[in-house]
């Protein structure tokens, strides 16, 4: 495939509060460097993140979507990450039903200490949205900005 | 069974055991059946219908008619007791106002099916040894019954009623059925080949909301498609990204729930195969999360409403099928 270089992938990122949020956070003050294509959403939970804000996300001009919480076991509300786990599961398994690029959603689990997982994990996401180029299946013509 | 049924139906609404009695009746063409409920012996004698084109699902009118006083009788096909138990189940059913008696499934008919034919003018369908004998305001037509089945009895997941109160006709068994066929042949094509084959269906979309409206899982008050601040309320899509959103969240927030009675389907006046998306929820359940049949009982938990520990992890999607 084709890589426009200067092509600058919109990255949403749901952080959840209790961990991941607090992993980006982590990242900054260890002066640690994550693209700055990256926009944070910070989410209660995980378990927050309806399928709308998603497909919303895509939709206002996202080229990929994450989503981090707590590692299972570590949620702030015992079992919240439990099921994001189930329902993400299956909403990327639908997307991926409908054609949409694969590597255009990802979920990670990102704890508050794990600053250089967060900073890494970015970095790697970036990089494969780039290289997929921008959401074409997903975006809504009305909203492109180019 | 018309017969069979009016009879019985009478009996029950003489000795005061129900007050209503939920069924089918004429539409505007002979074809044309359409849920209708019964409050007397004569309107019984003289509309309720029970023939090959009574397809349509009960059970979600039971909604309304329970939270009414009084008791109903329904009449249910054994892919409507499923979605009967699922309502159950959801507390949208006061199962002590209805008194279920289950009949027998179809195969029902597909009046599209028919005209695809060419048949044209139709005026009365019979089923004849399995040969239909059309009437038609052009002379009389034939063609096998087999050519005309609805496709959601084509492809039947059971012939047995999971709850009743009594039964006129026997009983079957759950069925090995083909249902998930189609889904597996899209999972095998390519990423590119799939999103080609959804443009094509959901670009015929007029968002009529009919898959919606009919559907024994979408019983909310207040439809995320009816909020006036989403959008995409009371409209048709006005872009490709409309299309999808609305079909992936309907599909999902049926997930788990979908009983796969086959409406959403039926009722689509475009012919968008709304089932393959529940079905590929109701798979990737199976498979991941351990097999699984809404409606087949009303105590477990839905697959979407509890988790084990070891579930395994969204990636899994770049692990199975075809980029
Ligand atoms: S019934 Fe068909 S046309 Fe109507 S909203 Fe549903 S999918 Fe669209
Ligand atoms: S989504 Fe379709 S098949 Fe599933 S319960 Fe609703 S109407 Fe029936
Ligand atoms: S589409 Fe969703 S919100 Fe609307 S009735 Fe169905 S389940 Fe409820």
């Amino acid at each position: 495939m084709q890589v426009n270089e200067n092509f600058e992938p919109v990255i949403v990122a749901f952080c959840c509060n209790w961990c991941s949020y607090a992993g980006a956070d982590l990242s900054g003050t260890n002066r640690l460097n994550y693209p700055s294509n990256v926009k944070i959403i910070r989410v209660p939970c995980s378990c927050r993140v309806n399928p709308m804000f998603i497909l919303r996300a895509f939709q206002k001009g996202a080229d990929g979507v994450i989503i981090c919480g707590c590692h299972p076991g570590d949620c702030h509300y015992t079992s919240g990450n439990y099921f994001t786990r189930r329902r993400i599961t299956l909403l990327y398994s639908m997307l991926d039903f409908l054609g949409i690029e694969r590597n255009r959603t990802r979920l990670e689990w990102v704890s508050a200490a794990e600053g250089a997982k967060f900073a890494a994990t970015m970095e790697q996401f970036t990089a494969d949205v780039k290289a997929l180029g921008p959401n074409r299946r997903l975006e809504d013509l009305r909203c492109r900005k180019q | 069974m018309q017969e069979a049924m009016i009879k019985r139906a009478k009996e029950l609404l003489a000795d005061g055991s129900v007050d209503r009695v939920i069924g089918w009746k004429r539409g505007e063409f002979a074809y044309d059946m359409t849920p209708a409920v019964f409050t007397s012996a004569e309107e019984l004698d003289s509309e309720f219908i029970f023939d090959d084109f009574t397809s349509a699902n009960v059970s979600k009118y039971l909604v309304k008619e329970t939270a009414k006083e009084g008791k109903i009788l329904a009449f249910l096909k054994p892919c409507d007791t499923y979605s009967f138990n699922q309502l159950i189940k959801e507390h949208r059913i006061d199962r002590d106002k209805v008194y279920v008696i289950g009949i027998p499934g179809g195969p029902k008919l597909d009046i599209e099916k028919i005209k695809a034919k060419g048949i044209t003018g139709i005026l009365s369908v019979k089923n004849e040894d399995y040969t239909l004998k059309i009437e038609t305001l052009y002379g009389e037509e034939t063609m096998p019954f087999s050519e005309a089945i609805l496709d959601k009895c084509a492809s039947c997941k059971s012939k047995k009623h999971v709850v009743y109160d009594e039964l006129i006709g026997e009983d079957g068994d759950v069925l090995d059925s083909n249902r998930f066929d189609m889904v597996e042949k899209l999972e095998n094509m390519t990423a590119q080949e799939r999103f080609d084959f959804w443009r094509d269906q959901l670009s015929k979309c007029i968002r009529c909301n009919a898959c919606r409206n009919v559907c024994p899982a979408c019983t909310c008050e207040n439809c995320v498609f009816d909020n006036p601040k989403s959008g995409i309320d009371n409209k048709a899509p006005a872009d490709s990204f409309e299309e999808n959103m609305f079909h992936i969240i309907r599909a999902f927030h049926v997930a788990g729930r979908c009983t796969d009675c086959g409406e959403c389907s039926r009722v689509c006046p475009q012919h968008i195969p709304l089932h393959l998306l529940n079905r590929k929820f109701i798979k990737d359940i199976n498979e991941l999360y351990g097999e699984y049949q809404a409606g087949a009982d009303t105590t477990s938990r839905a697959p979407l409403n509890t988790y084990t520990k070891d579930d395994c992890e969204p990636s899994i999607v770049h692990e199975r099928g075809v980029e």
